[in-house]
C-alpha cells in the first residue's frame, strides 16, 4: 500500500470489523432462506395489508431478520400514523 | 466400553481436515488411546502422505467394502504409533464406490478393538460428506477465520442440526493473532459468537505444519513441540474430557524464539 493509499483510507473500519459484518448478514441470509430482495418483497406486502386496516408511516417501516443464537425470527417495525393528523372532519 | 466415531468435517476444502486428522490421532496415540484414522476421501487421497504412510498401503477402504480383503488387512500400523492405524482411501476410486451404511458397517467392526476412529471428511456437501458423517457420534468442524469457511462451516453446522446429530464442535484453524490484533482478521470470539456453536481448539497460522506435511510427520509427534503442535495436543486433551484451558493465543516473543532456537527441546 503506498503512501497516499494509507492516508486516505485512515478513515475505512478495520477489515477484521468488516468481515464480521459481513459474515453476519450471509450467515442470516443464508439461514432464514431470505435474500434482501425477498425481504423487501415481504415488507412491501406486510404494507399493502396493513394499510387496509390502519393508518401506516410507510416511509419509516424496517423489515429484517434477527438472529438469537442460531435461531433467526424475522421482526416488522411498522410505526402507524396518528387518526387525527391524517383524516380531517 | 466401544470406541467413538468422530468425523472432522469443514464444507468449504483446504481449511485443514487432513492435518487435523493426522495430528488429532498422533496426539491421542501418544496419549495411549488405540486409534483409527479413515481417509474419506476417496479418489483424493492424502491422510497417508501427512502421516507418512504412502510407501505401506496395500489395500484400500473400497477393497474392503468390496470385500478384496478384511478390514483388519486394510489397516496400516504408524511407524512410531504402534496404537495409530490408517484405512487409506482409495486413489483410482471416486465417491460413488462408498455409502452410508459401508462407512457405518466398518466403524462398528472398529469400535470393538480402538478407543476412538477418526474420520477424515472430504470437503463439500455431497455423497462424501455424506458418508463421513452417518457414522459419527461427534462431530469436529474445521473452519479458517475467513468469511467465506465460515459460512460454509455454518452450512454444514445446518444440515447437522437438521438431521438431529449431537452438536458439532468448532476448530478455528490458521488463525494469525498478530492481523487479529491490528483488526484485520475475525477473532475467536468473532467467530464463535456468529457460529454459534462450542469451541474445541484453536490453531494458530504456523510455518511448521508444512514442513511437517514434506517430512510426513505429524507436528504433534514432535519432541520440539510447535505452537500448532501444542494446539492440536490440547484439542486431544479436551476430546478426552480433560478441562483444558484456553490460552490467549499471541506471536512468540524474539527470546523465545531465540530459546527455542538454541534449544530445540523446550516446548
Ligand atoms: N495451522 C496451519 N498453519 C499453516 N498451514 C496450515 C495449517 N493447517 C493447515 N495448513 C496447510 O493448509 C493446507 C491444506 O490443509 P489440509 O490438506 O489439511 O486441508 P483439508 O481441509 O484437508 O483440504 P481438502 O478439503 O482438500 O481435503 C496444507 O498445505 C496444510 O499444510
Ligand atoms: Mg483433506
Amino acid at each position: 500500500m503506498g503512501f497516499l493509499d494509507r492516508l486516505f483510507s485512515r478513515h475505512e473500519p478495520p477489515s477484521g470489523r468488516v468481515a464480521k459484518d459481513r459474515l453476519r448478514l450471509v450467515l442470516t441470509q443464508d439461514r432464514a432462506g431470505i435474500s434482501p430482495a425477498l425481504l423487501e418483497t415481504l415488507k412491501d406486502e406486510i404494507i399493502t395489508v396493513i394499510s387496509r386496516h390502519v393508518d401506516v408511516d410507510v416511509q419509516c417501516v424496517q423489515v429484517s431478520v434477527t438472529q438469537s443464537g442460531r435461531e433467526s425470527s424475522l421482526v416488522a417495525d411498522i410505526p402507524l400514523r396518528h387518526r387525527q393528523g391524517v383524516r380531517e372532519g | 466400553m466401544a470406541g467413538r466415531v468422530v468425523t472432522i468435517t469443514s464444507g468449504k476444502g483446504g481449511v485443514g481436515k487432513t492435518t487435523l486428522t493426522a495430528n488429532l490421532g498422533a496426539a491421542l496415540a501418544m496419549r495411549g488411546q488405540r486409534v483409527v484414522v479413515i481417509d474419506a476421501d476417496v479418489g483424493l487421497r492424502n491422510l497417508d502422505v501427512m502421516l507418512g504412510l504412502e510407501n505401506r498401503i496395500v489395500y484400500d477402504l473400497v477393497d474392503v467394502i468390496e470385500g478384496r480383503c478384511r478390514l483388519r488387512q486394510g489397516l496400516v500400523r504408524h511407524k512410531q504409533l504402534p496404537e495409530l492405524y490408517l484405512l487409506p482411501a482409495a486413489q483410482t476410486r471416486d465417491k460413488s464406490a462408498v455409502q452410508p451404511e459401508d462407512m457405518v458397517r466398518i466403524c462398528d467392526e472398529l469400535r470393538g478393538d480402538h478407543d476412538i476412529v477418526l474420520i477424515d471428511s472430504p470437503a463439500g456437501i455431497e455423497q462424501g460428506f455424506r458418508y463421513a458423517m452417518e457414522p459419527a457420534d461427534e462431530i469436529i468442524i474445521v473452519t479458517n477465520p475467513e468469511v467465506s469457511a465460515a459460512r460454509d462451516a455454518d452450512r454444514v453446522i445446518g444440515l447437522i442440526e437438521a438431521e438431529e446429530k449431537s452438536p458439532a464442535r468448532l476448530v478455528i484453524n490458521r488463525l494469525e493473532p498478530s492481523m487479529v490484533s491490528k483488526g484485520h482478521m475475525l477473532g475467536v470470539a468473532d467467530v464463535v459468537e456468529l457460529l454459534a456453536i462450542d469451541l474445541i481448539g484453536v490453531v494458530p497460522e504456523d510455518s511448521n505444519a508444512l514442513i511437517a506435511a514434506n517430512r510426513g510427520q505429524p507436528l504433534a509427534l514432535s519432541n520440539n513441540r510447535s505452537r500448532a503442535g501444542h494446539a492440536f495436543h490440547n484439542i486431544a486433551g479436551r476430546l478426552l474430557g480433560e478441562e483444558v484451558p484456553f490460552e490467549p493465543l499471541r506471536e512468540p516473543r524474539v527470546f523465545e524464539r531465540l530459546l527455542r532456537f538454541v534449544s530445540p527441546e523446550r516446548s
